[in-house]
């Protein structure tokens, strides 16, 4: 009897498991078909083989600057911001258990860009501790947020409802700075609230791209206590989990791939509050979904800056184009939340 | 309301400092409006300001410009007493501390529908668009309304606040999408995106007076039935209440006067917030009272910060929309830091 129940769960587990990495591989498939297409697409149509060979190093008049000074930065700043949004913005929703307690909803977003404008108008700091500042900001934010909230009892819904009204003071100093600052400095503070590919390049993405390879690995080793702390406080401390610990480093991770993702694009709307809940239907409970929320954040972006790029007479910021499709879907989510009545 | 005994109840229904506060409320909305003509990119003397108002035969530099601020200064105060109002009637009709214009999302609503007749339909006079405004206003505030009162707890602020950040992200994304193509729209419309009283003149104050007459009038005549609302449906019906045309009433004015405010100044936010929840501090929630107060001391309010806004910015000037935010923000987080959790 008891080897026919636990050969049933080890089957249960594998099928999870098989879905798990069958899903993340068609998702990284999509990614790549989505990063060539980017490569290929433009003014000008390149064939794979031309596009293939510019990387490689070789000049080909009029490729060659089109793909390495336009579409190879681009593509780059969208697959390492889609995913660090996307990762990030899931462990948010994961260890406050909310999908809307994101880092959009709460303000940390713009914790992180009102620290960047502040030192590009007022400071005149060169782009790392730009950069530093924005990781700092975010991390400020979120203090101030959960340390208001807590209260006599901590719960979600009013750190949601301070972050809302942080957000609004952090607003009101972003456009008082906007309003002092030199006009030659706009457009660098301008690239902090909007998000877009545009004019991404290659040297600007560094930063991203490692701290991007070096958390990936921390979120993935921490990712079975996040699930734990899923299932709630209590239950994770009695598993031995070391709540505190855990949480801390799993926020600074977070806010530091988001604050530089930030850096890199432009706060992308929706993005972070999207592929958590996307990945969670995907995959379905169980495992971490740390990966797949990365990557259908890059989908996500990059599919959104060619909607953007190609399918309307004008070409729109990719912030924009996730904006109309994601708003919709946070109603849609309110509305069940509502009728379920537990927010 | 009015079988209430009439004797030994009087003095309870007029609020303790009640004289105590509208007096204090009427100096300071003197001194604000004061300041407003005498303070900016050039400071007026005392004589100055009143050989403005009250000679006009003396020609001086600084009596022009006192009258030139005079528009201007007019039309923050029904700016702000229009906010005010209307903050005040829909905390009354949501029964929700937390309602206010700017985060119901409404005067996003008011934002999306004049870029689209700026943008569609070649309107440029706001004495058009105002009509705009209002309806944007109106259909954005009956979906936030719906969405955030779904489900059994009601309209709790925070449903009615998500509701209002989502439905915002959505209509700020559209006007976004219509403005990139648009240039000469995107000019037009910038100085909507802050709210400033900077650029008004006696043109707005007669397009506003209208609306706010109205606005005003429908606020004062339901106040009494609000306050029997705010004990409760089943008791308010009781009391021969009509509940339901009452909120309809008390709702469309609130949102005509701040669709009217946003159609000529801009979003300008979280003045209904501040005004509304200062008053109910020291005079409590008889919404008789709370109206007219909610009036004075939101004019008080967006006066001033436009004084500070044009120190802050010198030499241009700060918009007073972002001056309002960050003073009205803090409110909002420490209502949310009181209340008890199950009110959230």
């Amino acid at each position: 009897m008891m080897n026919e129940t636990m050969n049933k769960i080890i089957k249960a587990r594998k099928k999870r498991r098989n879905r798990y990495v069958g899903i993340t591989i068609i998702l990284a498939i999509i990614t790549i078909v989505l990063c060539c297409t980017m490569m290929i697409l433009g003014n000008t149509i390149y064939p794979v083989a031309d596009v293939i060979d510019v990387l490689l190093g070789e000049t080909i008049p009029g490729a060659s600057f089109a793909i390495n000074e336009i579409r190879l930065p681009r593509t780059v700043a969208g697959l390492f911001a889609g995913f660090a949004f996307g990762a990030g913005g899931y462990i948010f929703q994961t260890m406050l258990r909310n999908p809307l307690a994101n880092p959009n909803v709460i303000g940390i977003t713009t914790g992180s860009s009102a620290a960047a404008v502040f030192c590009i108008i007022v400071l005149h700091t060169s782009s790392t501790v730009v950069s530093l500042a924005a990781v700092v900001g975010g991390l400020v934010t979120v203090a101030i947020i959960y340390g208001l909230s807590k209260g006599t009892s901590f719960s979600i819904g009013r750190l949601i409802l301070i972050g809302i009204g942080i957000q609004a003071m952090l607003n009101a100093f972003i456009s008082y700075l906007m309003l002092i600052g030199k006009t030659n400095d706009l457009p660098n503070a301008l690239r902090w609230l909007s998000g877009s590919l545009n004019g991404a390049e290659l040297e600007m993405t560094y930063p991203l791209i490692i701290a991007v390879v070096i958390v990936t690995p921390v979120l993935i080793y921490f990712a079975k206590q996040l699930e734990m702390l899923e299932l709630g406080e209590q239950a994770a401390t009695s598993l031995g989990v070391n709540t505190n610990k855990t949480r801390v480093i799993l926020m600074i991770s977070a806010v530091l791939i988001i604050a530089l993702a930030t850096a890199t694009t432009g706060p992308i709307a929706f993005i972070a509050f999207l592929a958590g809940p996307i990945a969670q239907r995907v995959v379905g409970v169980g495992f971490s979904n740390i990966l797949p929320a990365g990557l259908i954040g890059v989908i996500l972006v990059l599919g959104g800056d060619l909607i953007g790029q190609f399918a309307f007479e004008t070409r729109y910021p990719v912030g924009v184009i996730t904006g109309i499709i994601g708003a919709p879907y946070l109603i849609y989510l309110l509305i069940r939340i509502n009728r379920k009545g537990d927010i | 309301m009015k079988n209430i005994p009439e004797k030994g109840n009087k003095q309870r229904l007029l609020p303790k400092h009640l004289a105590k506060v509208v007096a204090l409320l009427l100096i300071l909305l003197i001194v604000s409006i004061g300041m407003s003509l005498a303070f900016g990119s050039r400071t007026i003397s005392l004589e100055g300001l009143i050989d403005g108002l009250f000679h006009p035969s003396v020609e001086s530099h600084e009596a022009s410009v006192v009258r030139q601020r005079i528009a201007r200064t007019i039309f923050g105060l029904i700016c702000g007493a229009a906010l005010g109002v209307s903050g005040a009637l829909m905390q009354s009709v949501t029964r929700n501390p937390i309602a206010d214009p700017s985060i119901l999302g409404v005067n996003t609503g008011a934002s999306l529908f004049v870029v689209c007749g700026i943008a569609f339909l070649s309107i440029h006079s706001p004495s058009e668009y105002i009509w705009l405004a209002i309806v944007g206003a109106m259909l954005t505030a009956v979906f936030v309304f719906g969405i955030g009162s779904m489900g059994a707890s009601g309209a709790t602020p925070l449903k009615l606040v998500l509701a209002g950040a989502a439905t915002t992200a959505i209509l700020s994304s559209l006007v976004t999408a219509i403005l990139i193509p648009r240039t000469n729209v995107m000019d037009q419309f910038r100085f909507w995106q802050v709210g400033s009283v900077g650029s008004a003149n006696w043109d707005s104050v007669h397009i506003f007076i209208p609306f706010f007459m109205a606005g005003i009038v429908i606020a004062i005549l339901v106040a009494p039935a609000l306050n029997a609302l705010a004990l409760g449906d089943e008791v308010a019906t009781g009391l021969g209440v009509r509940t339901g045309v009452i909120r309809m009433l008390a709702a469309f004015a609130g949102v005509l006067l701040c669709g009217a405010a946003t159609a000529l100044a801009g979003p300008i936010g979280f003045i209904g917030l501040l005004a509304t929840h200062l008053i109910r501090l020291v005079v409590g929630p008889d919404v008789r009272f709370l109206i007219p107060l909610a009036a004075v001391s939101g004019a008080i309010i967006l006066l001033i910060s436009d004084v500070c806004g044009r120190f802050l910015g010198s030499p241009g000037e700060l918009e007073v929309g972002i001056l309002t935010a960050f003073i009205g923000a803090p409110i909002l987080i420490l209502i949310t830091m009181k209340a008890k959790m199950r009110t959230i």
